[in-house]
């Protein structure tokens, strides 16, 4: 094992602890709003991977809702109640259902990737508005899952979803670290900058571009089954474009360089979002706007950017202190 | 020049393509045999660098074969073509700008040996140790942590060309290697990018200008004029030539 890969996993462990542990203290509301954050961060996480190799879905909305769809049928009509079981369901099944588009979506880039995605999408919003079995445009309840054959106590309840949040996001933010890091993720930063170059090299970038797809898929499902536990309910709206948006949103405020930065991003937009409901409840919106053009404006490369610049000129400096 | 060679590593036969009213290559015909260096002449639009585009894979002929190596591969794209043994540079480099020199060594390693791993550093040592390889060869280690984007254009084009050369190629293809750098320093680069192809067993194909260039690195030259080869043969021979001298050097005086 290599010192960089095990600096990754050392990073990943103790961020995750630091969150476990931040849990503790944390009220009801703010471990709610957390595990939202975490959540959704997951969904925009696939996003930064598809940003890296060059493109953005505006339709991760398809996989969040048939993530939180399948791991709520699961729950209801096959029994499976445990909340990891849960997860992986969502991700497997959004995965499944990403893969037959895999192939079409890697041959479009720009606009028209984001295009079709965004099609595809609301296609399933429609189906689903319509499915009177998946409870039409309201949607249905989950009941309350369980973590290794235990149920969970309803005062503990939330504590116990923000932990389960935690370990399933600082799993896969530190593989989504390592993949980025690995020379896989190379390949697809060289896509995002010079496709032809990729391509006359001899590496496939239809097929970077598939799996960074299916990979923001698995992603995107389980980010959907974690919010599905939370909120004890499914509906058409996990599919609706503007949900989607929000994804797309946080990925931007993140940038492509920090897997953190998406956290970050993804907590600050749930800030935002819980206080401005609550005080200007016609135009959180507006607020929501007004920060990304603030951000967008004095960090171009995302909030990530905050702390990955300074590391970059911290080993510039060390590279040119060697030489 | 490598005479006692006599396996052909390149053949075209018969090419043809035309866009609309323009002939690109018209019944184009050219064996080259393992290990010479050829230069292609001739002036903008007599069909260079469409000639280059069909052999790496750009374009697809309207007729004829292409073969490398004794295996047809007219019409396939550039990554299967690249997997079979051919690499080019560009006129204008093809890098990516906001990446390192050594960043954009490492991307042509890694899809070059085709173990793209999900997980194993990009940075390993190991990998960075044979890209500074490379970089040195085409004298360029000192320019490694620097993004491509601040590097002089000299500088881009010799790192294209490393980065064509990181995969072995049986046959390399260079598209003016020295457009766009000055008088100065055209002798020098060519010398450096001859350095490092010494020790490759590579056959090399490079579209040029200046004939001074021409005339020093390369065994054999050919020269196009609209979409046809009019010379083919030593550089003393195709320079000499009226046909060349006329359409493609200008050279010929009047009177003759």
């Amino acid at each position: 094992m290599t010192n960089s890969l095990k600096k990754t996993l050392l990073t990943g462990f103790l961020l995750t602890v630091l969150f476990l542990a931040g849990g503790l203290v944390m009220p009801k509301w703010l471990l709610f709003l957390s595990t939202m954050a975490l959540s959704h961060g997951l969904v925009s996480l696939g996003i930064v991977l598809l940003m890296r190799v060059g493109v953005v879905s505006f339709g991760q909305g398809f996989v969040f809702a048939l993530g939180g769809y399948a791991s709520a049928m699961a729950a209801n009509h096959l029994g499976i109640t445990d909340a990891f079981l849960m997860v992986l369901v969502g991700g497997g099944a959004a995965v499944l259902c990403a893969l037959p588009f895999a192939p079409l979506l890697s041959r479009y880039r720009g606009i028209f990737f984001a295009m079709l995605t965004l099609a595809i999408s609301m296609v399933l919003y429609g189906i689903l508005v319509k499915t009177e079995a998946l409870g039409g445009s309201d949607g249905f309840n989950v009941s309350r899952p369980t973590l290794f054959g235990q149920s969970i106590a309803s005062e503990q309840s939330n504590w116990v979803l923000y932990s389960v949040a935690v370990l399933v996001v600082g799993v896969l933010a530190t593989l989504a670290r390592i993949y980025v890091d690995s020379v896989r993720g190379l390949v697809s930063l060289a896509i995002r900058e010079n496709e032809l170059r990729v391509e006359y090299l001899g590496a496939s970038v239809s097929q970077a571009v598939a799996t960074n797809y299916l990979l923001a898929s698995f992603l995107g499902g389980v980010g959907g089954a974690l919010t599905l536990m939370s909120l004890g309910h499914i509906e058409p709206n996990f599919a609706y474009w503007t949900t989607s948006g929000e994804f797309v949103f946080v990925a931007i405020l993140a940038g492509h360089h920090s897997m953190l930065a998406v956290f970050v991003g993804s907590f600050v937009v749930e800030v935002v979002r819980s206080f401005s409901n609550l005080y200007f409840p016609n135009t959180w919106q507006l607020a929501m706007g007004l920060f990304l053009l603030v951000v967008i404006r004095f960090l171009p490369l995302g909030l990530g950017s905050l702390w990955i610049k300074r590391k970059n000129k911290q080993s510039a400096k060390q590279e040119g202190d060697q030489s | 020049m490598t005479t006692a060679q006599t396996r052909t590593m390149l053949s075209a036969r018969g090419l043809m393509k035309s866009f609309g009213a323009v002939t690109a290559a018209d019944n184009v015909n050219i064996e080259i045999p393992t290990g010479q260096r050829v230069s292609l002449i001739g002036s903008n639009g007599a069909g260079k660098t469409t000639f280059v585009n069909m052999v790496t894979g750009y374009l697809k002929p309207d007729a004829g074969t292409i073969e490398l190596d004794g295996q047809p591969i007219a019409g396939l794209g550039p990554r299967l073509i690249n997997g079979m043994g051919v690499a080019r540079s560009f006129q204008i480099p093809q890098l990516a700008l906001d990446m390192s020199a050594l960043d954009n060594m490492l991307v042509a390693a890694a899809c070059n040996d085709g173990q793209q791993s999900f997980w194993r550093p990009a940075h390993a040592s190991d990998r960075i140790d044979r890209a500074m390889a490379m970089l040195s060869k085409f004298s360029l280690e000192e320019h490694a942590y620097r993004r491509v984007s601040e590097l002089p254009g000299g500088v881009r084009k010799l790192l294209d060309i490393a980065m064509a050369l990181t995969g072995s190629p049986k046959l390399l293809l260079l598209d003016e290697p020295t457009s766009g750098v000055s008088v100065d320093e055209k002798f020098p680069m060519m010398d450096t990018i001859s350095a490092a192809l010494a020790s490759e067993n590579v056959t090399v194909l490079f579209v040029e200008h200046d004939m001074e260039i021409v005339t020093h690195y390369s065994d054999r030259v050919i020269a196009f004029y609209s979409g046809r080869v009019i010379a083919d043969d030593l550089p003393s021979k195709v320079l000499d030539d009226p046909q060349v001298q006329r359409y493609v050097t200008g050279s010929l005086k009047q009177g003759h």
